[in-house]
């Protein structure tokens, strides 16, 4: 025994790009799948939810004004940073899930790899979603995809860092902010996901982390008017009705996903705009 | 004139009132305003703070780049402030320059605000760095174009090199101007007299010579109406009310963008005036971005989920 007392990581939000604690002040325990406490992490409420949809509303118009280029290179970003920290996610995975080490390792792989699967697409969505359309008339008809602006998601219960991932990722690489909520018992892997996004260059209030319950925050996720889109990839079945009624007052988009690579999901966040340009003699 | 028999105009009676005020305990003055800030006021009480508060909104635009369309529009934002819910009460007077007040006046009457006045900034707003002449000219122009309310800012010059009487003197002139055609709403500039024991002074140099109202800042000078200045501004007018039985009103401006900014505001003016100043007649707020915020958040509570700036106009 050395005697040397371990410093414990203060798990807190993410938003704007600070690690403030939860406005409430309230935390709850997180622990590991043999029931062992691991930490305590934030309780966020409806406040905290609607102050990082203030930080993400700021942050868009620039985040989207980045070049596809910038916005691809940025995301690289975040998976060169994953990367080098591997063990201590992959560490961080077994002790809340149990999955053994290989496993937990190859979720962070998997995570790496995703990140620059969807980084890739950042340049490759107007060939792929957008269009130019025979119109009768003198006109050039270009159809390009465009980011929506603020979505809010709801992360899977499982597979802390990869479900976690793969609900943000698509929903940035377009010009998107987010506003996520971590699983709800495993957040610990999506808080420290903050920490490598915090030293990638992505601009503050791009991606605003939250933990705490699925069922107090997902209803203010689905009704709030600044919220344009919103995953519900995380949650229960039998929940989607509810929350999609809940939206229908600023016609959400609101979408759920099962695959983790799949260009629908960049997609599904996504309008369409439509130019009509005249064509001169 | 009497002053209200507190001085008798000359340099010297000014200089001895002002001298025996007793000073302003700066610790003291902040920690009041922090505690007070950390009130909570919810529910129904936010509900009729959030009312009273654009109730008390002097609606400004004070930009180089104003055009008439601009200060018309702000003026039917200014009586319909949410065109959809006419429960919303109309904001206590817009303010403009002097060359918009006609402008604004007439847009007004047009659209049947007869009751909301418009206040005009005056006197070489906002440095106030101009001959005594102009001056006069500039708050006579505003209040023949229709400005009921006048805005005038002190000679922070003159004050801080210590000539009262000058900053005095000017200040009874444009009351006399202003006369009972027009209120008179005297901004200190807190933010450039340095210390609270000169923003004590101010308010009752200003109170002295004829002010209806004091008011924090011009609004193109940070810090601004700052919680500890608004406090000690809120006790000049209490105590000047315990001499002299005449109730003198405040108005806090620049850097009130939230809701939570203007109910804190309001908690001081409770606790520090009393609640006779919870009214558009002693208490104004300067402001032109709180207003979607105040809207937004009445929206929340209307409608029971979080409101969108896309609902609400653009300024």
């Amino acid at each position: 025994m050395s005697g040397r007392l371990e410093v414990m990581k203060t798990y807190k939000l993410y938003i704007n790009g600070a690690f403030p604690r939860t406005e409430s002040g309230r935390s709850y325990e997180i622990t590991s799948n043999k029931g062992e406490f691991l930490a305590n992490a934030c309780l966020a409420s409806r406040k905290d939810l609607r102050d990082a949809v203030v930080a993400a509303r700021a942050a868009q118009p620039g985040w989207a004004k980045a070049t596809a280029f910038n916005r691809g290179q940025i995301m690289y970003r975040i998976a060169e940073m994953l990367e080098g920290r591997s063990d201590q996610f992959a560490q961080e995975i077994s002790l809340q899930t149990g999955a053994s080490a290989k496993e937990s390792l190859q979720e962070v792989s998997d995570s790496v790899d995703l990140l620059v699967w969807y980084a890739g697409w950042s340049d490759k969505l107007p060939s792929l979603a957008g269009s130019t359309n025979p119109v009768s008339g003198p006109f050039y008809n270009f159809t390009v995809p465009e980011a929506l602006g603020v979505v809010g998601a709801i992360a899977p219960i499982d597979k802390p860092l990869l479900g976690f991932v793969a609900t943000v990722a698509p929903i940035l690489v377009s010009g998107n902010t987010a506003v996520a909520l971590a699983s709800s018992t495993a957040p610990l892997s999506a808080i420290s996901f903050a920490e490598v996004v915090a030293t990638s260059d992505l601009p503050n209030g791009v991606l605003n982390i939250l933990s705490g319950q699925q069922s107090e925050l997902a209803p203010w996720f689905a009704s709030h008017m600044d919220i344009d889109g919103l995953d519900i990839s995380g949650l229960p079945i039998d929940q989607h009705g509810a929350i999609k009624e809940a939206g229908v007052e600023n016609l959400k988009r609101i979408s759920a996903f099962t695959k983790t690579t799949e260009p629908g999901r960049i997609l599904a966040f996504m309008e369409a705009k439509t130019v009509w340009h005249p064509i001169g003699n | 004139m009497s002053f209200y028999g507190l001085v008798d105009g000359s340099d010297s009676s000014l200089r001895n009132y002002l001298k025996q005020l007793p000073g302003v305990d700066q610790v003291g003055a902040e920690a009041r305003a922090a505690m007070l800030a950390t009130r909570s006021i919810k529910t129904t009480s936010k509900a009729w703070a959030i009312d009273t508060a654009i109730s008390m909104v002097d609606l400004t635009t004070l930009e180089g780049a104003d055009t008439p369309g601009k200060v018309q529009a702000l003026c039917s934002k200014a009586f319909r402030p949410d065109p959809t819910d006419l429960t919303v009460p109309h904001v206590g007077a817009v303010c403009v320059y002097n060359d918009m007040v006609g402008i604004a006046r007439q847009h007004l009457d047009s659209i049947g605000a007869l009751q909301l006045p418009v206040a005009a900034v005056s006197t070489a707003f906002p440095s106030g760095r101009a001959s005594m002449a102009v001056k006069l000219q500039d708050t006579e122009d505003a209040i023949v174009a229709g400005a009921a309310e006048i805005d005038m800012v002190i000679d922070r010059g003159a004050f801080l090199s210590g000539r009262l009487i000058e900053v005095f003197e000017e200040i009874v002139a444009i009351r006399e101007v202003c006369g009972d055609r027009a209120h008179l709403k005297v901004i200190l500039e807190t933010g450039e007299l340095v210390t609270l024991d000169n923003v004590r002074k101010a308010s009752y140099l200003a109170m002295l010579a004829g002010a209806d109202f004091i008011k924090t800042s011009t609004g193109k000078v940070a810090p601004a109406a700052t919680a500890p200045v608004v406090l000690v501004m809120l006790e000049a007018v209490r105590d000047f009310y315990d001499l002299t039985k005449v109730r003198i009103g405040v108005k806090p401006a620049g850097g009130i963008r939230t809701t939570k900014d203007a109910i804190k505001q309001l908690v001081l003016v409770n606790e520090t005036a009393g609640p006779e100043w919870l009214n558009p007649s002693l208490f104004r707020i300067g402001a032109s971005a709180l207003l979607n915020d105040l809207l937004m958040q009445r929206m929340k509570m209307s409608d029971g989920y979080y409101a969108s700036p896309n609902y609400v106009t653009i300024d």
